[in-house]
């Protein structure tokens, strides 16, 4: 099928509503805005059919979604930013449940200072919340992750909550080449959801019951096994969707010439399009550098990382947000999972781009060729010190 | 009385056993109101006295489908039941919210209105018991004036919680809510009509239930429904029937003094020793006695 040149908001929207939600509800913010408008357009036009419920605020948007899934539906909601930290109350709430919601994230900064521009302070916020945690690099896995996001979200192996992440702005507002499969394909690779449990008066069921120290442990610990084991189901299920459609999304880390890289970037979000870039353009003068791109999150895919870079010279991590008080977080976990490990590279670790920040080829190559590897632990790049000594 | 008699023996749909305090107001009125909406409905409770005595795990005193989530989004929850059920067709279905005073006019006001304004078909039910019970008897913006509570305690400069109670009957109304009803214990009979009534409403229904409490008002378990009728009777909490934003019923009053309702509980018994206090006695009698004007509530 001959591809569609839409923005990234309308591929989100149309692997949305390809996933035939029954409710969506939200609440608008920039740069998630597009994505909401063009389903509500949908619905007006009466391709979409599905209750559309604009609330008040982030938090009813996602407390209407809690209780759609609730009540058997299958739901979805897109927000950013400080609509995700609003949300944040309900949302540990829903993979505690153990609903299968689908959401994406237009991650972008959080306030202070106000900006609207892209990093990923918001997801990183979120990701002890229990959801599982995806990345989309481009417009096109955008759209396919969410019909792969709820074939996981939905399997009573996992019954766990997933957030998809697109870069605001990066590939909300970015227009590109995107294949639309037909509704008929699919409907082939998603089912229609038949809940494990929902509120019905015909069996009624208590759900949000409360825990005393007896029961409540034991809760927490099955949420975060089935989100720890889910990584087989992500990656059984993106295999099907590339057998299905013919083409790769999803999955839990992805390499670009790694096989015989010394040094390997370590990122997720949109930059991996870049540093495979910057990977080209080293290899042209010799440089033997690759890309490990974690497209999954969280569950974090401790062996998988292991396996792509054991027995690697360096490893460069680069975080597009940071833990006050403590600095890198991708860059942390990295090290976590390296550490001990037989060939253990030289491990190190950035925070570049927030509130938007543009980083370039140039930057990354700089990285590279720094000549103390393993020194750097959260090194921040681009900070402007002599305005900040002017203040 | 063969009628009476059926009615006290019915299965209930909140089954015994739960773990309120005795003689508590809201256990009771809960347990009516359900019965009145009938086993046809999904509940969506909001963090409170309601939902922890009722939900421990692993048991339930529920027989209807009911959900908790959080303290401040039980209409946002019963937002989303009441959509999915109209995606799946399924109409015949009521869905219901209920949260306490503070889950409803402090904490969780935002989703309400955003709930009222979309025109669901739900029924909110708020139960006042007219503080933060649960958590040990903090104050709420439906704490009436001069109570003690913990946060708003009586002391050598202080004589009690500084603000009168929201008008949330008010508040129901200014989104133009169909049918905004209050009901008490003093009259469990009005209670199961206005609630019958606001389950046949199409759209959103509000119920104000007055829930004293025996350990936050601190009065003697076996007084919560005589406790209930000296609210209704002083004129304190006038029990009303709005339909579509006119007020169409009031329930007449035998009138008592604001004294006989507030001797019979601790958190007002400060009022009464001091000249001081007693003149704010004479400011709740006004607030009575504006009520019993306001709403006709005079026989």
């Amino acid at each position: 099928m001959a591809k569609e040149f839409i923005e990234g908001s309308m591929a989100v929207a149309e692997g949305a509503a390809l996933c035939r939600p029954d409710v969506i509800s939200a609440y608008p913010i920039t740069p998630q805005t597009h994505i909401v408008e063009d389903l509500a357009q949908f619905v007006a036009d009466g391709k979409l059919s599905c209750e559309f419920v604009n609330t008040e605020s982030e938090f009813g948007a996602a407390s209407v979604v809690l209780g759609a899934q609730c009540a058997g539906a299958r739901a979805y909601t897109a927000t950013t930013s400080q609509g995700l930290i609003l949300m944040s109350e309900v949302l540990f709430n829903v993979a505690g449940m153990r609903l299968p919601l689908v959401m994406c994230v237009a991650n972008r900064s959080l306030s202070a200072p106000l900006s609207i521009w892209t990093d990923h302070q918001d997801i990183v916020t979120l990701r002890d919340s229990g959801f599982i945690i995806m990345f989309a690099e481009d417009a096109q896995e955008a759209l396919d992750l969410h019909m792969i996001a709820y074939k996981v979200a939905e399997d009573k192996r996992v019954q766990l909550p997933v957030m998809i992440n697109i870069d605001g702005f990066l590939i909300t507002h970015t227009f590109e080449p995107v294949d639309v499969p037909e509704q008929a394909e699919v409907d082939k690779f998603l089912k229609p959801y038949v809940p494990f449990q929902a509120l019905d008066p015909k069996n009624p069921y208590t759900m949000g019951a409360f825990t005393e120290p007896a029961y409540h442990m034991d809760v927490r610990y099955a949420m975060h096994k089935a989100n720890v084991d889910s990584a087989s189901v992500i990656e059984e299920v993106s295999a099907e969707f590339e057998k299905h459609f013919g083409r790769a999304a999803g999955g839990l880390v992805q390499g670009y010439k790694l096989d015989d890289a010394e040094t390997v970037l370590v990122a997720f979000g949109s930059i991996t399009g870049l540093l495979e870039e910057a990977v080209d353009a080293m290899r042209e003068k010799g440089q033997k550098v690759g890309v490990l791109k974690i497209k999954t999150y969280r569950p974090f895919p401790f062996e998988a990382v292991k396996k792509a870079l054991a027995g690697k010279k360096r490893v460069i991590v680069l975080d597009r947000a940071m833990s006050g008080g403590f600095g890198e977080i991708l860059g942390a976990e990295i090290r976590s999972a390296l550490y001990g490990v037989s060939g253990q590279p030289a491990i190190d670790g950035y925070i570049y781009g927030l509130g938007g920040r543009d980083i370039f080829i140039e930057d990354v190559e700089k990285l590279v060729a720094d000549p103390n590897p393993g020194t750097h632990n959260g090194d921040w790049i681009g900070v402007r010190h002599d305005i900040l000594e002017e203040a | 009385m063969d009628n009476l008699k059926e009615k006290l023996m019915k299965k209930h749909l909140l089954a015994p056993g739960h773990t309120a305090c005795a003689g508590c107001g809201e256990a009771l009125g809960m347990r009516m109101i359900i019965d009145a909406i009938g086993p046809n409905c999904i509940v969506a409770n909001a963090t409170g006295c309601s939902e922890i005595f009722t939900s421990k795990f692993p048991q339930s005193s529920w027989e209807v489908p009911w959900v908790h989530s959080l303290f401040e989004n039980a209409a946002g929850v019963a937002s989303g039941i009441e959509a999915a059920y109209k995606a799946k067709g399924r109409t015949d279905v009521k869905t219901v919210a209920i949260g306490g005073d503070g889950a409803t006019a402090d904490i969780g006001m935002g989703v309400i209105s955003g709930m009222f304004e979309r025109g669901h078909n739900i029924l909110y039910v708020c139960l006042d018991n007219e503080a933060y019970m649960n958590t040990g008897i903090q104050r709420s913006s439906l704490t009436p004036f001069k109570a003690h509570t913990t946060t708003s305690p009586s002391g050598k400069v202080s004589l009690g919680n500084p603000t009168r109670k929201k008008d949330l009957m008010a508040i129901a109304l200014a989104h133009r809510v169909g049918y905004v009803a209050s009901c008490s214990l003093a009259n469990p009979i009005d209670l199961e009509k206005k609630v019958k009534k606001a389950v046949e409403h199409k759209g959103p229904s509000f119920i104000h239930f007055h829930a004293p409490c025996p350990l936050g008002w601190a009065f003697e378990s076996d007084q919560t429904v005589n406790i209930a009728k000296l609210a209704v009777n002083t004129g304190l909490f006038p029990v009303l029937e709005y339909e579509n934003g006119e007020l169409i019923k009031v329930a007449k009053i035998k009138k008592v003094p604001v004294d006989d309702y507030l001797k019979l509980q601790k958190r007002y018994r400060h009022l009464f020793k001091t000249d001081e206090g007693k003149e704010f006695i004479k400011g709740i009698q006004a607030i009575a006695d504006a009520n019993i004007e306001k709403f006709g509530l005079a026989k």
